[in-house]
């Protein structure tokens, strides 16, 4: 048993955080953010260069054939620098769906076109009922001639301004809330029917309500068998909410340090605030809580990657832990920088919202911690 | 031992409904909203209260208080915070003003405070200082003595609304000598001064509210100093104690309590509704729970004050518990609103978006983070409790 990373997973990860610190710094970051389309295709360009779109892909699609640790580091990097290009739109979840999904041709077309950077994807699941139940899914797909009619109305959907192309959960049978007789479909975000509606969040992603108006799709453009989509989405959104996970690791390293910092100069009543001892144990706390959410995500990561059964509980677990000390370590970051924290100038805020989306993603704390329950007590 | 209210309070309650429900209408909540249309509504509103005499229950009557019972005054607020009713502008009406009727004199009262009770002068607060936060009274803001004027230099920081004040009461270093408490003084700066600028700060939930105030050579008059030349902290120790008391919000947050619970149970799950979610009803309950306890904390120290007692370190209990409680309920709206907490200011309509509350959720979460930063941190709170109530 070890804890160490191979050299493969070293260099990654260290090409990751120099590319951050060099050239992601948070002025640069500010301007993706406010730009038009809210990341850069420039930035995303360079990271397909650097190798790091191919990360989770087979090799025989021109993938580096990377596992969950892999994506584990390159995501904390990620985390530290507050990057808001697509990747877990659609290299995680649009690729994750197709490698996944068995569809060899369409597979074969995507993929490498996602890992050149030259294929922005998304995928979208949510509907506005559907809160955090991946399977509440009214979107329709009706079989008509050799494909499907979809009609319904995605939201929420990460990329989904940019993305050219779109994986969409719709229903082939059943009902609302049917785990079974979901289907995904790939398809063109410029096809007949489909209207985007964009808008942004305060983690400066850009996110899209798809209105789907009797859209056409062939049967080829059905990913994984018909009705069985739920089989496909688990397992993606599990390695999603480890790669989250992993980003949330990163920020709360990096509040720590700041904060950490920001105590030992910050002088008030004539010393610096740090050598109060309240806010001493306080701090001691955010730094527990980080370490505890460390060992929970490779606890995580290494019970997926052996197979072991445990696997699934564990992902909720390490949810639920995201969540908790995700809040306890952004508010007190934020607490302790005072006035500072509270400007939108400092980045201490945007750790903090992009903390607070990651916990909205695929479920807050409380949605993993009644699965869990259910898992270990039910 | 008896909270009920006497018939003449239910008169009195009565008689605010009907109040609340002319005067609060619908076109001047629209212009509440709206940010080119603020400053104005604001004032607006307040001349309406005032005009119905109901603008400054906690003055004493002979400067145009209500001259209510606490009672009175525990109705008017919760009657108002049940609406949704946005409270007062406090700097003047509540901070500034019951410095002055206490320790300013005559020509300062009857030039002030008539102004401030008919809304026409706005006033900010300057206290805190880039280097001075939590030790406010290591604060540098310099006013030097040239005959009958003081030249002022320096910087105040989380001026709240100084883009729309008229005027500015500061602490300022007039000595320093001794402890660095007994240096300072109360002064009134007039906003249109030559050398004032203010400097706007965006703050974690993209509003601009908060400012950063310079002063270059500012002359003020040294008639607009309060009291004596190096007392200033006395006086506005005076008035932290009176801003706590209000701090805590509790009919406000219990409002936001019943929002919360109205928008969980509309809200499902996997054909559930969240408010029939355990742990979620755990988050409920323990918020109301506090909450409960924590109206009649206040109604305690308002009590306590309305006997003629000093609101002392309780006040600072109201300000901990009173914003941790509003800090709950603006992080539960936020739970409840899931993947929309995260909504920025949109020209899209609640229907296009799929949701109604998102933003206001994200917008009161992250400005509600200043509550516990502001006023004195918590964290300045807890130490005046440990050293005036316990003795430590």
């Amino acid at each position: 048993m070890n804890f160490d990373f191979t050299e493969e997973q070293s260099m990654l990860r260290d090409s990751v955080a120099r590319y951050v610190q060099d050239s992601y710094d948070f002025d640069t970051r500010r301007a993706i953010a406010d730009s038009e389309e809210g990341f850069s295709r420039e930035q995303w360009q360079t990271f397909a260069e650097l190798g790091w779109l191919s990360v989770p892909f087979a090799e025989e699609h021109g993938g580096f054939g990377g596992g969950p640790v892999d994506t584990m580091l390159l995501m904390e990097e990620l985390g530290k620098g507050l990057v808001l290009e697509p990747y877990l739109a659609t290299v995680l979840l649009f690729g994750g769906l197709l490698q996944r999904s068995g569809n060899t041709a369409l597979a074969a077309d995507y993929l490498p076109r996602v890992i050149e950077g030259s294929c922005l994807g998304a995928f979208a699941y949510l509907e506005r009922q559907s809160r955090f139940e991946l399977s509440d899914v009214l979107t329709r797909a009706e079989p008509e001639g050799d494909g499907y009619r979809l009609s319904g109305e995605k939201v929420v959907v990460f990329n989904g301004a940019t993305a050219d192309t779109l994986i969409v959960s719709a229903r082939t049978a059943g009902e609302q809330y049917d785990r079974a007789g979901i289907s995904l479909f790939l398809l063109p975000a410029g096809a007949d029917g489909v209207t985007i509606t964009s808008f942004k969040q305060m983690d400066g992603q850009t996110v899209a309500n798809i209105a789907l108006d009797s859209v056409q799709v062939g049967s080829g453009q059905l990913l994984g068998e018909a009705g069985a989509a739920m089989d496909l989405i688990e397992p993606t959104v599990e390695a999603a909410i480890i790669a989250l996970a992993a980003e949330a690791l990163g920020i709360m390293s990096q509040l720590n340090a700041k904060t950490l910092e920001y105590t030992k100069t910050r002088k008030q009543f004539g010393v610096a605030i740090g050598s109060f001892q309240a806010l001493q144990h306080r701090m001691v706390d955010t730094f527990m809580a980080y370490e505890q959410t460390k060992s929970l995500l490779y606890r995580a990561v290494c019970e997926l990657e052996e197979g072991a059964d445990t696997a699934a509980a564990t992902v909720h677990a390490l949810k639920v832990m995201v969540d908790r000390a995700g809040k306890l370590v952004y508010g007190e970051a934020i607490q302790m920088h005072g006035g500072m924290g509270l400007t939108d100038e400092l980045d201490i805020g945007h750790y903090a919202k992009r903390l607070m989306m990651i916990n909205a993603t695929f479920g807050n704390g409380d949605f993993h911690q009644a699965v869990f329950d259910e898992l270990r007590y039910g | 031992m008896d909270t009920r209210f006497a018939p003449e309070d239910i008169a009195f309650r009565d008689e605010v409904r009907a109040f609340f429900d002319k005067a609060y209408d619908d076109e001047l909540q629209a212009r509440l909203a709206r940010k080119d249309t603020f400053k104005d509504a604001v004032i607006d509103w307040q001349k309406r209260l005032f005009e119905q005499g109901w603008i400054a229950p906690n003055w004493p009557e002979e400067f145009g208080g209500t001259g209510w019972t606490h009672t009175q005054k525990y109705i008017f607020d919760s009657e108002r915070a049940s609406r949704g009713i946005r409270d007062v502008v406090p700097f003047g009406l509540r901070m500034v003003a019951p410095v002055i009727y206490t320790f300013g004199n005559e020509e300062q009262k009857s030039r002030f405070l008539p102004r401030i009770l008919s809304s026409d002068d706005w006033w900010c607060q300057g206290y805190s200082e880039p280097g001075s936060g939590s030790d406010l009274a290591s604060l540098k803001t310099k006013a030097v003595r040239e005959g009958d004027e003081y030249v002022v230099n320096g910087a105040k920081i989380w001026t709240t609304y100084a883009q729309y004040a008229d005027w500015i009461f500061c602490l300022v270093r007039t000595s320093s000598e001794g402890k660095k408490q007994e240096g300072i003084s109360f002064l009134l700066i007039d906003m249109k001064s030559p050398g004032i600028k203010v400097n706007p700060i965006v703050s974690i939930d993209n509003h601009h509210s908060l400012n950063e105030v310079e002063f270059n050579d500012v002359r003020v008059p040294v008639a607009n100093r309060i009291g004596e030349e190096n007392k200033g902290w006395t006086y506005a120790k005076a008035l932290l104690a009176h801003e706590r008391t209000t701090i805590a919000e509790v009919a406000d947050s219990k409002r936001g309590f019943q929002t919360v619970c109205d928008a969980a149970a509309a809200e499902v799950n996997g054909g559930k509704r969240l408010i029939d979610d355990p742990l979620f009803r755990k988050r409920l309950s323990d918020i109301e729970i506090e909450l409960m306890a924590l109206e009649f904390t206040e109604l305690r120290v308002l009590a306590t004050v309305a006997s003629g007692g000093a609101p002392g370190a309780e006040s600072s209990l109201l300000k901990i518990k009173g914003t941790e409680l509003q800090q709950a309920i603006q992080e539960l709206r936020m739970e409840v609103a899931a993947y929309y907490q995260g909504v920025l200011p949109t020209d899209l309509s609640a229907e296009e978006l799929g949701h109604s509350f998102g933003s206001a959720a994200r917008q009161s979460y992250m400005y509600g983070r200043a509550a516990t930063v502001y006023g004195g941190s918590n964290e300045v709170q807890k130490n005046i409790i440990a050293k005036a109530v316990l003795g430590l």
